[in-house]
């Protein structure tokens, strides 16, 4: 079984390798370099694009500065310029309200990120902490949901949706993601699993309830994994593009990732607006670097692996 | 109901040992007994979840497959119909094969290059800065990646064929030209993916003790050497649980080729998900789609099986 874990890889640093500079240390430097411009070029790309204006994009295609320097890419994208000029600058005419969209995203993906995680950890509780009958074979149920790939789920979940009349509903797109997944809970579990009895024994003695124990205690220790968790779930519903695409029709409900591919999709005579392509990419990413930034070296050191067996 | 009709079965007779004896205790501070009650409170919402979003779709997905259904009458049974259009259906086989190079492709230079990654990361140096940008691309989504990569491989103004003719080479139509277009989009979600999975193996790497590596050198070992016959060995069964884990995802690729070449040209990039979702949301055959879901979950179901073997067989020669 897999599972991603929170405890941190064991905090050995003696130096693994003699220091010194050797030809072969020399190349794996430079196979590194090459390894992080690649991944880091194309952010630079999106900001150079959307800092330009598009008609100087075209004569000055590989100028590593913003050719033409102009905010008017991301002006388009949030929809403050005037149809006629987006027009004039090579971007559709009808302007895409992207704070709608963000709007959206945003609420879409606090309230999957809030309920998931929580009704997940009361399950995990649960199944780590509380006794009954079943307990095992319902723990075994939910791992095989592990092995379901959401592909299969979606055309059904889709029609379910449809006849609750929640089609082009933000709640609608929250719902199958919105009270577990089986991964969140085998997540939680394994963390709760862990946690010495003598805490919870403890606890009792002074005369607390197993509720409260959950809230007081056991939710607090298990701040590290949740916040993870949470960061985890949040960045995957807000990239989450397949299943809102199935379920919004109209801006009521539209998310950043389909209002992005439709930016894309509105193709303006004079050819792709990359300038506000490139912003709208940017408007969209933004949030997710930010939430990255503030947490990531808690989740970068708690991405890893338990119990491969 | 008493205490110790509650216990679960536990296998380890020190553990029964010290779950008696808290349950003293707990008997003791508070007399409670079965957590049923509590349980059955606790678990609801994920198990309504569950039942509702996970299980009963799944239940009707397959019925589904064998309707005809287009949302608006209510779904006829029709029996093996569909799987007899799917087995009869050209543009389905090409789409299974588009699919399967994309795979091959997508999981080969990934599994790779994160494996590079990871022992780069692991004997070069443990800078959590470096493991934090490797992981940068994994906060974009498909959509805004494919994009990006879609405005940098621009046949006219794209910096990457800019570059490309800067070395002498010819430009490239990436995503325009067949035989491109599928390498292209497999290696765009190889740099959206490549640092979640070098991050799985970096933790599993960090599980090898480094006096293995150290008496290694002692003996004289190069690098080379200790890669081959101390981290592959010893990575294999967690390269085997990613490996997993990747390819069940790389198979359910579409965000990217619906942005990029929403499945062209000329269905060189119609992978099976865009083509399931195309029968649905298209042309209204729900009915058809599911059989088609059916069959991509038997195709994973094999694989996942068959790799989940080979992963037991890896494990023996470990020593």
């Amino acid at each position: 079984m897999v599972a991603m874990t929170t405890a941190t890889p064991s905090v050995r640093r003696v130096r693994r390798v003699r220091r010194g500079p050797t030809p072969g240390r020399a190349m794996a430097w430079t196979v590194m370099g090459l390894i992080v411009l690649i991944t880091l070029l194309p952010f630079y790309w999106i900001l150079r694009t959307a800092l330009s204006s598009n008609a100087a994009l075209a004569g000055d295609p590989a100028n590593p500065l913003p050719v033409d320097f102009t905010l008017g890419g991301f002006e388009r994208a949030l929809g403050l310029q005037s149809a006629e000029e987006a027009i004039a600058r090579g971007g559709a005419g009808d302007g895409l309200v992207f704070w709608r969209y963000l709007l959206n995203s945003v609420l879409l993906s606090t309230l999957i990120t809030v309920c998931q995680v929580f009704f997940s950890a009361m399950a995990a509780y649960a199944f780590a902490r509380l006794k009954w009958r079943g307990r095992d074979k319902v723990f075994g149920l939910f791992l095989a949901g592990l092995m379901v790939p959401t592909i299969f789920t979606l055309l059904p979940n889709f029609v379910l949706i449809k006849q609750l009349g929640l089609v082009d509903t933000l709640l609608g797109i929250a719902l199958p993601t919105m009270f577990m997944t089986p991964f969140a809970v085998f997540f939680l579990r394994q963390f709760f699993m862990n946690v010495p009895r003598e805490v919870e024994e403890a606890a009792l003695l002074d005369g607390a309830g197993k509720v409260r124990i959950f809230f007081r205690v056991l939710l607090p220790m298990a701040a590290t994994p949740i916040v993870t968790l949470a960061v985890l779930t949040y960045i995957t519903s807000w990239n989450d593009y397949f299943w809102p695409l199935m379920v919004s029709y109209s801006d009521s409900s539209r998310v950043l990732t389909v209002a992005l591919a439709t930016f894309r999709a509105q193709t303006p005579q004079t050819g792709t607006d990359w300038s506000g392509l490139m912003a709208a990419t940017l408007i969209a990413a933004i949030p997710m670097l930010v939430l990255f930034g503030l947490f990531a070296r808690r989740i970068v050191s708690s991405i890893g692996f338990t119990g491969v067996k | 109901m008493t205490v110790a009709s509650s216990s679960p079965p536990s296998r380890l007779p020190l553990r029964r040992a010290e779950e008696a004896t808290s349950k003293l205790k707990i008997r003791k501070g508070r007399g409670a007994g079965d957590d049923g009650a509590l349980a059955a409170v606790f678990i609801a919402p994920a198990l309504f979840g569950f039942l509702v979003f996970l299980l009963w779709p799944t239940l009707r997905g397959v019925y589904l497959s064998f309707t005809r259904f287009n949302l608006l009458t209510p779904a006829e049974w029709v029996g093996l119909d569909n799987y007899d259009r799917m087995i009869r259906d050209p543009v389905f086989w090409h789409s299974l094969a588009v699919t399967v190079e994309y795979v091959v492709i997508n999981i080969g230079v990934q599994t790779v290059a994160a494996l590079a990654i990871a022992v780069l990361l692991q004997r070069l140096t443990q800078s959590a800065v470096l493991r934090g940008i490797v992981l940068t691309p994994y906060l974009m989504s498909n959509v805004v990646a494919g994009i990006v990569w879609l405005w940098i491989l621009d046949t006219q103004m794209g910096i990457g064929n800019e570059i490309l003719q800067g070395l002498g080479f010819d430009r490239v139509p990436f995503l325009a030209d067949d035989t491109w277009a599928i390498p292209t989009i497999a290696l765009i979600n190889v740099w959206r993916h490549v640092g979640y999975t070098a991050l799985l193996l970096f933790a599993g790497l960090q599980a090898i003790p480094n006096d293995m590596y150290e008496a290694a050198r002692v003996d004289g070992a190069s690098e080379w050497r200790m890669f081959w016959r101390i981290t592959m060995p010893l990575l294999r069964p967690v390269l085997a649980v990613v490996l997993i884990m990747t390819v069940i995802g790389s198979f359910q690729v579409f965000d990217t080729v619906a942005v990029t070449t929403a499945g062209g040209p000329a269905n060189a990039t119609n992978v099976l998900q865009y083509y399931i979702y195309g029968a649905a949301f298209g042309r209204f055959q729900f009915g058809y789609a599911s059989a088609m879901s059916v069959a991509l979950l038997v195709v994973l179901s094999v694989i996942t099986i068959v790799q989940y073997r080979l992963t037991r067989a890896g494990q023996t020669d470990l020593g």
